[in-house]
């Protein structure tokens, strides 16, 4: 009786375990934590959205609430001269990002919640302004997404640029998925492309469709909040925030529709299904995504070296699980992940700094350096 | 007779000014659950549950029930640093989500009528204008 009932009964755990863990391989892998440190660059920033670094020891930091901070040797000054910021669920002061040129014009680029418009609410709007000493001035606003609304959720936003003298910047679905992702003549569910002094390429994808909104690259987004460069591709990599489920790594190419909300690996918060799609001809496949979500959030490669065997590796904040997400990448494929510094909170950011060490935004405490011992 | 008109006229005119200004709880209630589901729900979950050591619940939250001003505080201003809520400890920051008076008070009642909360009051705009930092 026994011999004939275990088999069974390993069966039945097997069929249990399996449900249970339906994780998107590869799985996550928690190597020995007490090879990683962090050494604290500035504290005292309840949520760090955004930083650029002006030099080693001089950068930028994004207070969600709407303070900007130059950060210099550890010491914070705030700098005066942002415009109104609408604080509203996950919308405020957003991302920050130099100029390529900064070092001979000073221009930074902000995203943040704005109520400029007609209607209620607000919606991302993208900045830049010249930055001098602690202060700003010739505040531009280069692009306001419409229409406003007091919707709390998903309003991206990255932004970087590529080697062609072109700025992009995401915007989320702002809360409202079955009209904004897949309708080119609305703002919102899009990655964005612009010259540096705002106007629109010439050979953006959707500059001939009639009422569409020029300035869209690609669509389809849910909500984009990490976005990089490959270092040797120059290709812009992005990962946005799926339903439940459905965290997203994608390669940002013109005019790509990345499917939201018509396909999805996810499935809504409250447990009920959006789409059975997971593929549609004519929608782009996510390059990973991840089950469960990890709410990721900021996007860096480590280039430098710096790091033993870290070189060429993607690393992403989880906002969710509280640890940095080490990717390895081989073949166009993530082949291992890893959780770095476990439980060292909500990883809002991630970026390489000049000096080639990732700098970490952690909700709670402020910037953060990695260190490998 | 007189006075006792007088009272009802003047009894009338306040319950009036106080509907005005506070719609009645079932459509509070309401309004609030479109408020919870857009600026709440996605790390204090559907039914009030949180994530345990990561998001305090707020079903039958004893942080919650025990001081409701202190919740309405930190809706109203945002709220960091450790706490301790049905006997675990939280260390979080959760931000200001922008909400005006209105919709804290809709989504306090939303929040204490709901997943086996109960409370006898409801929360109006003014207990939610008269909390201060």
């Amino acid at each position: 009786m026994k011999k004939k009932f275990s088999p069974l009964l390993y069966l039945g755990v097997f069929y249990l375990t399996s449900c249970i863990s339906q994780e998107n391989p590869p799985l996550i892998e928690t190597p020995d934590q007490s090879k990683f440190s962090t050494l604290t660059i500035v504290d005292g920033i309840d949520v760090p959205w955004g930083m650029d670094f002006i030099s080693e020891n001089e950068l930028l930091v994004t207070e969600k609430k709407g303070t900007l901070y130059l950060v210099k040797n550890g010491n914070k000054t705030e700098v005066s001269g942002l415009p109104e910021i609408y604080q509203r669920g996950q919308g405020g002061l957003l991302d920050v990002a130099l100029h390529p040129d900064f070092k001979n014009n000073k221009i930074i680029y902000f995203t943040a919640g704005s109520i400029v418009g007609e209607e209620e609410g607000g919606n991302t709007a993208l900045y830049c302004a010249e930055l001098n000493g602690n202060s700003l001035s010739n505040l531009k606003l280069l692009y306001k997404a419409s229409p406003n609304t007091k919707k709390g959720q998903h309003w991206g936003s990255r932004i970087v640029f590529d080697n062609q003298g072109h700025l992009y910047f995401g915007i989320g679905d702002r809360g409202n998925r079955d009209v904004n992702p897949q309708d080119l003549k609305r703002d919102g569910g899009k990655i964005y492309r612009l010259n540096l002094d705002g106007s629109i390429p010439e050979d953006n994808p959707f500059v001939n469709e009639q009422g569409a909104k020029e300035a869209t690259y690609s669509y389809g987004h849910r909500n984009p909040q990490g976005m990089t460069v490959h270092p040797k591709t120059g290709e812009i990599w992005e990962n946005e925030h799926g339903p439940k489920g459905g965290d997203e790594i994608n390669i940002i190419k013109k005019g790509n529709n990345y499917g939201w909300p018509l396909i999805t690996y996810g499935i809504n918060y409250s447990g009920t299904p959006i789409t059975d799609k997971r593929s549609m001809p004519g929608m782009e496949q996510p390059f990973y995504y991840w089950v469960p979500s990890i709410a990721p959030s900021g996007m860096a490669f480590s280039t430098s070296g710096v790091y033993k065997k870290w070189k060429g590796d993607l690393f992403v904040g989880s906002l969710k699980f509280k640890y940095l997400e080490r990717l390895v990448l081989k073949k166009g494929k993530v082949v291992k992940r890893e959780k770095i510094l476990n439980e060292i909170g909500r990883v809002r950011n991630v970026k390489e700094g000049p000096d080639g060490y990732l700098y970490l935004g952690v909700e709670g405490k402020g910037i953060l350096k990695v260190i490998k011992n | 007779m007189k006075s006792f008109l007088g009272l009802m006229a003047l009894l009338i005119f306040f319950e009036g000014t106080w509907l005005y200004q506070n719609k009645p709880l079932a459509q509070s209630i309401s309004d609030g659950k479109e408020i919870y589901e857009d600026f709440c729900l996605q790390c204090h979950l559907e039914n009030g549950q949180g994530v345990s050591g990561v998001f305090p619940p707020l079903a039958k939250s004893d942080y919650l029930l025990n001081d409701i001003d202190l919740s309405i505080k930190g809706i109203k201003y945002g709220l960091s640093g450790p706490i301790v809520v049905n006997g675990e400890p939280y260390d979080g920051v959760m931000q200001n989500q922008g909400l005006d008076e209105g919709e804290i008070a809709d989504v306090m009642n939303y929040i204490l009528n709901n997943w086996g909360n109960s409370y006898k009051e409801m929360i109006t705009l003014e207990r939610v204008a008269g909390i201060t930092e």
